[in-house]
């Protein structure tokens, strides 16, 4: 049985028309011990059937730890959102709900390499001279 | 989340991890999260729900040390 609806799975492929790029989707798993991990994968590969600019990887967290260090991934499941080398945007849980419409918002953002954010903003954030590390929490609803 | 990413999107310093906390209640619980949005900035100072970019940048900015001026080392 599919996790994405009907008619949700139409209306993502149209707003994946959007993408410029392509991105790849980076995920890291050990869905055996995960309760939501089998649902996660699941849904990550009905997302990315939706798009030819989108493509998933999907690695195990335990056997290849060095690679999810290379991501910056140290808990499952976990999605980097990445487009060439830029890796700076991760989903960490199942992406269903709010955090589902953060991760479409982030694959248009990274494809298109557009941020939305003022001049005077990027101005701002790109003056920052120092790892920054935001870790925002979500629920579904 | 969107500002968040935006940020990350702008500069390769910046990293931006999308948390559902209901997954992870250890580290929801280290960081103390009763109600979502919450952005915790650098493991230490936090932003509590949504804000408009100006004010979600300034909340940020404001946490990090001023870059400048920059004192010369004391010579020991």
């Amino acid at each position: 049985m599919s996790l994405l609806r009907e008619d949700d799975a139409i209306e993502v492929r149209e707003r994946l028309k959007a993408m410029t790029s392509p991105v790849r989707l980076v995920h890291f798993t050990q869905e055996l011990n995960l309760e939501y991990g089998h649902e996660t994968k699941q849904l990550l590969e009905e997302l990315s059937a939706l798009s030819d600019q989108l493509s998933l990887e999907i690695h195990n967290f335990l056997l290849e730890k060095d690679y999810a260090a290379e991501y910056g991934v140290d808990m499952v499941p976990a999605t980097v959102v990445c487009n060439g080398d830029a890796r700076g945007i991760r989903f960490y849980g199942l992406p269903a709900g709010y955090e589902f419409a953060s991760l479409l918002d982030a694959i248009l953002m990274v494809s298109q390499g557009d941020s939305g954010l003022s001049a005077e903003s990027r101005e701002k954030v790109a003056a920052i001279a120092q790892p920054l590390h935001l870790q925002v929490f979500v629920t579904p609803t | 989340m969107r500002l968040a990413q935006s940020l990350a999107l702008e500069n390769a310093l910046v990293q931006a991890d999308c948390i559902e906390a209901t997954e992870f209640p250890d580290l929801s619980s280290r960081f103390r999260v009763y109600a979502v949005p919450k952005t915790v900035i650098n493991g230490s100072g936090s932003i509590e729900g949504s804000l408009p970019e100006q004010f979600f940048l300034e909340e940020i900015l404001k946490t990090l040390p001023t870059p400048e001026p920059c004192e010369p080392p004391q010579a020991t």
